[in-house]
């Protein structure tokens, strides 16, 4: 663990908890509040802009005490597909995770077309995964694709 | 949810559509019947279209079939604020079929998933709209004998045209050549063209409208140039005369020529076509009524 060490120093260590790693600088922001991290009352630590070698820049967000449902997590595909899980417990990595959209899903993302009628009715939009990485969606109701960086949170 | 209801062309599949073509020859060859006796059918025209309504109502009406409904969302409850979903549950009460035309895209498929009462789709938007797609597909098989290996040229605003989108869709199952004549401001979207890279269907793309091209094919299926789809009104200027198709330009055509067009026309086609007996597209929106019968009769289970 001494080589990760250096790494991880740019952030404190989380004793017990889910972190988010490998997250772009500049989408940070949308994964937490993707998460809806605003009301949750755990220790949260949120780096940004720091240095990694795979992608110059990064994002790292860790919530204390904190485990997240398969489903719930699995959003963060949505606008960070790339990023990584690590479940932490006693300060050792017990599991990571591989990001995995599921092939439709029901709310979360906005349709970008302003005359789709899930814009104009009290409806839950809907999503057919067509590609994971980059996403791209399809909204089976405008029948409109929606590429990963047009992907509005609700 | 019904699974019946046609919201798109892709709901149907090869098979489906090829038998929803023969029966609507068997309406052409006898289009008075009474096999909708006893049916109500809703036509509800959020957004006014004078032509598919009374092509659809005449086709219930003719069929035996009752029909209820609104021609303008200004006489129905919408306008009061009433939800797309409760109008369509209120209507489901009293109709056997809901037809339903809407400015929003997506219209339809909401409501299919919202009633058991089937719906069918007469345009949502600038989406979907199947029954003109079929007609379509039965004009041209009825006058080129046959659905296989067209040469078909598709002229004018192919970026926006919502029929070209789903012919060529459609057609997509009968391995057909493509020509795109378009301004660039007006190009096939590439997402069609992908969907044809995909399948191996040959395409060209042109800017020039000229006998080349209508020497070559068998079906020329003309669209209207919409002065508001420019941005650069000089543009519209250019190019709105240059898509237009004279009778002179079809001297050396190809016998078994048809043209095609899903009407209303402005200046697209000149009026000296309409004598040419290549001329097609007022038999083609007679075709509509057939096209229609088969897919309401089909949607009740009814043939």
């Amino acid at each position: 663990m001494i080589t990760n060490n250096e790494k991880e120093l740019q952030v404190k260590a989380l004793r017990n908890g889910t972190v988010i790693d490998h997250i772009p600088s500049d989408i940070l922001f949308k994964v937490v509040s993707l998460l809806q991290l605003d009301s949750v009352k755990n220790q949260i630590t949120i780096g940004n802009n720091l240095t990694s070698k795979r992608m110059g820049k990064k994002g790292i967000i860790k919530i204390s005490d904190c485990y997240y449902e398969e489903e719930e997590i699995s959003r963060i595909a949505l606008i960070a597909p790339d990023a990584k899980i690590n479940i932490i417990r006693n300060f050792e990595v017990i599991e990571k995770k591989v990001l995995s959209l599921p092939d439709n899903f029901t709310g979360i993302v906005k349709c970008p077309n302003p005359k789709c009628i899930t814009n104009n009715e009290p409806m839950k939009t809907k999503f057919e995964v067509i590609k994971k990485n980059p996403v791209v969606l399809r909204c089976p109701y405008c029948e409109r694709e929606i590429q990963q960086e047009d992907i509005q949170l609700l | 949810m019904s699974s019946k209801s046609i919201v798109s062309i892709t709901d149907y599949s090869t098979d489906q559509i090829l038998s929803i073509l023969d029966s609507a020859a068997t309406f052409e060859a006898n289009p008075n019947q009474t096999i909708l006796n006893g049916k109500v059918a809703a036509t509800l025209f959020f957004e006014p279209s004078t032509r598919t309504r009374l092509s659809f109502e005449t086709a219930v009406n003719r069929l035996g079939g009752r029909v209820i409904g609104f021609s303008d969302a200004s006489t129905s409850s919408s306008v009061k604020g009433e939800t797309l979903n409760d109008t369509i549950k209120m209507v489901s009460n009293y109709a056997d079929i809901i037809i339903m035309r809407h400015h929003l895209e997506g219209a339809a498929r909401y409501a299919s998933e919202v009633t058991s009462v089937p719906i069918i789709n007469a345009g949502d938007g600038s989406n979907q709209h199947p029954s003109q797609t079929m007609l379509d597909l039965y004009s041209i098989r009825k006058t080129q004998g046959r659905l296989d290996n067209i040469k078909i040229a598709m002229v004018g605003d192919l970026k926006y045209g919502r029929t070209v989108h789903s012919l060529l869709i459609a057609l997509t199952h009968f391995s057909p050549q493509f020509y795109f004549i378009a301004p660039d401001e007006l190009r096939m979207p590439e997402e069609y063209k992908i969907i044809c890279d995909k399948k191996g269907i040959p395409y060209e793309e042109r800017t020039e409208f000229n006998t080349d091209i209508i020497n070559e094919v068998d079906i020329l299926y003309m669209t209207r140039v919409q002065k508001e789809r420019f941005t650069d009104q000089m543009e519209y200027e250019k190019v709105k005369n240059v898509y237009t198709l004279r009778n002179k330009m079809l001297e050396h055509s190809k016998d078994n020529l048809r043209i095609l067009h899903p009407l209303p026309r402005v200046n697209e086609i000149d009026m000296d076509v309409d004598a040419n007996p290549k001329a097609y597209y007022f038999e083609q929106a007679r075709n509509g009524l057939y096209a229609r019968q088969a897919m309401i009769c089909d949607t009740l289970g009814l043939i």
